[in-house]
């Protein structure tokens, strides 16, 4: 009995449902750290993510092909990046009160426009979702190839992102001036770089990405939108941002492990639902975010200038 | 690009304060039209429909009152913590904390008279609240845990937990297959106030509540203690307020008031625990809250106003045809135009030269 539960890291479908259920994570997580990291928290998160799960899946569904379907969904993200930096940037307010009203705006406007656009469908109808690419030679490697190369180009995708990201924040002049909006904003001022412009589209980015974390869900992970789909992913995200120290490459090994964690109790709920309720398991993920915010806490910096509005001309 | 910078007011107007969450409002619905537009129905139709829903009738106003009652304590529940800076988004949570203290004691464990286990129920429903609160203000106080993402991901632990109960050990046996709990016994449960309605005695509760919020806010010391922790932690520090306890308090009061929502929802609109117990009031919270800028008072006028909408937005949709979320998009909206119209208060705009 106990062997089994150990049997479960030896199945490649483990590894698999692992690295498929980090990907919106991975999304969301680093959309988050680019926007903290220039100084603004997007509580925004989960409403944009169940957003760019609805536009994403609904572009589809009517008829654009699936890239196309990732673009739009971004850009929807994108534009509701633009209003929660017009209100927390160049208005200054509240980050946290914006974020929760971006939140209950772009998940009530996803709702809204489902239902008018499908007023009876107790069903969800489905799309042909993105299916596997395997990868050449890789692919047919005992274990490893079913764990990590047969997977969605969404999937890979994602992975990609973290390199790209990475790259923008510690390799270009954009990144530095990323960091320094949310560290120094003065100093960045000094130099002549429009730190509210920086914020801004740090904020737009981040955002569309959310919403392409959003996307993953209804493109790639299954193949129609449910209400209430994120289902706090959105928020387990935010936490993975503190456990991540703002830093990409450990937001990919925080919602590696996160996964994981995920992945193996849903196969351990088939083991021992007999005995521990599923709710138990259900619970985890959230309880583990809270006990992850713990354990980062010694180490726990924040950006320095974040949740401060910054004002030009005004001296701090 | 349009370059402008915010300067603080120097007078800011009483009348500006009071006109400006109406001049909100009226901003919000316009652009909430551009939804019904976009459902090819008239809005001033629909506005019609929704204010007919909501206030049309006797039976109808009993509906917005008595959906109003949870929203006016969660909003209450957001105005304290927020005027703290204490970011309590777990009003959800704390609902159905209230909702499992009621169905614990409520459903036979405590047999009382009517006059005495009502209180009784309200008690335990806001301690359980509060209670909730407290280990995570503990986190906040000694770990640096935000409590924002704590109090939201103990929403999604509490709604778990409640679903467990109700499908094992707390399921109703009389309730055929369906997850709810065991009936409030007759003593706890709260007395229709307005004959062949469903307005129960919750109303009266959560405006007695808003009062009492607002006599400890403006009166007692600990309402200048709030707003000094809130307005900067170190300074109220250096000026001998203490802190940590401040924060517990407001998180006892908050998270039970909260609490209280969940006691008037079970003893008073159901009569029992349902999965269903509460359509997002929690969240709504927040919104109410905002609506009245915190004041305890204005709460029971933006609560019954928000609640208005999501009634009469399920009879608009009936004969509209528009989807009732759209009760849900005019609430977002609102609060993003309540922000704007607090900077507008607070700071004048001043466009910049061009070529600076």
């Amino acid at each position: 009995m106990i062997l089994e539960f150990f049997e479960i890291f030896f199945t490649a479908g483990f590894w698999a449902a692992t690295i498929r259920i980090a990907c919106p994570l991975i999304f969301a997580t680093l959309g988050e750290v680019i926007c903290e990291r220039s100084g603004v928290l997007n509580l925004g998160i989960e409403g944009i993510m169940s957003l760019g799960a609805m536009v994403g899946w609904m572009s589809v569904y009517l008829g654009a092909d699936l890239y196309s379907g990732i673009f739009i969904a971004a850009l929807t993200g994108a534009l509701f990046g633009l209003l929660h930096a017009i209100f927390t940037v160049y208005l200054g307010a509240s980050q946290h009160v914006t974020g929760i009203g971006i939140t209950m705006f772009a998940s009530s406007v996803g709702f809204f426009s489902y239902k008018l656009i499908l007023p009876s469908s107790t069903t969800p109808p489905k799309i042909i979702p993105f299916e596997k690419l395997e990868i050449p030679f890789l692919s047919e490697i005992p274990f490893l190839g079913e764990a990590l190369f047969q997977h969605t180009p969404f999937t890979y995708l994602a992975f990609f992102s973290v390199i790209i990201i990475f790259w923008l924040l510690n390799s270009t002049p954009f990144g530095l001036s990323i960091k320094m909006a949310g560290e120094n904003p003065m100093a960045l001022e000094a130099q002549g770089i429009d730190v509210l412009l920086v914020r801004t589209v740090s904020v737009i980015l981040g955002s569309s990405l959310m919403a392409i974390g959003g996307a993953y869900l209804t493109m790639s992970a299954f193949d129609a939108f449910y209400f209430g789909m994120i289902n706090g992913r959105g928020w387990i995200a935010i936490a993975l941002v503190i456990f991540a120290a703002w830093k990409p490459e450990r937001a990919l090994l925080g919602a590696l492990l996160f996964a994981g964690l995920d992945a193996y109790q849903v196969r351990a709920q088939q083991l021992a639902g007999a005995f521990i309720p599923y709710q138990f398991f259900l619970m985890l993920p959230f309880f583990l975010s809270i006990v992850a915010m713990i354990i980062a806490s010694k180490r726990t910096r924040y950006p320095k200038a974040l949740l401060i509005p910054f004002r030009r001309g005004e001296r701090h | 690009m349009i370059n402008f910078r915010l300067e603080e007011r120097e007078n800011k107007s009483l009348r500006r304060q009071i006109i400006s969450p109406f001049l909100a409002v009226f901003v919000a619905l316009i652009i909430s039209s551009l939804f019904i537009l976009l459902a090819g129905v008239s809005p001033i139709d629909s506005f019609k429909e929704l204010f007919i829903g909501s206030f049309g009738s006797r039976n109808a106003i009993a509906e917005t009152l008595s959906r109003a009652t949870p929203m006016i304590l969660t909003g209450l529940a957001a105005s304290i913590a927020f005027k703290a800076r204490f970011w309590n988004i777990g009003a959800e949570g704390q609902l159905y904390a209230g909702a499992l203290a009621v169905t614990f004691f409520g459903t036979g464990l405590v047999e009382l008279p009517s006059f005495i286990m009502i209180p009784f129920l309200f008690m335990v429903g806001a301690l359980a609240g509060g209670l909730l609160l407290l280990p995570l203000v503990l986190l906040k106080n000694y770990y640096k845990v935000d409590e924002v993402v704590t109090t939201l991901l103990t929403n999604f632990i509490i709604v778990l937990l409640v679903s467990y109960l109700l499908e094992g050990p707390w399921k109703d046996p009389m309730s055929l297959g369906w997850p709810q709990g065991a009936s409030v016994i007759d003593q706890g449960v709260l007395p229709q106030i307005l004959s062949r309605t469903r307005l129960h005695l919750g109303f009266i509760f959560s405006i007695f509540f808003a009062i009492l919020i607002w006599i400890i806010i403006s009166k007692h010391l600990i309402g200048y203690q709030i707003k000094a922790v809130g307005f900067n932690p170190s300074a109220a520090n250096h000026s001998g307020v203490p802190v940590l306890k401040t924060i517990f308090i407001v998180a006892l009061l908050s998270g039970g008031m909260a609490g209280m929502a969940g006691v008037t929802e079970t003893a008073g609109l159901k009569g029992y625990l349902t999965l269903d117990l509460s359509p997002g009031f929690g969240y709504a919270g927040i919104a109410v809250a905002m609506l009245a800028a915190l004041h305890p008072l204005g709460v029971i006028a933006s609560g019954i106003f928000l609640a208005s909408i999501y009634v009469g937005a399920d009879a608009m949709s009936r004969s509209m045809n528009v989807p009732t979320y759209l009760a849900d998009v005019i609430v977002a909206i609102t609060v993003l135009c309540v922000l704007v119209s607090l900077i507008i208060n607070q700071y004048k705009f001043r466009f910049l030269e061009q070529n600076k």
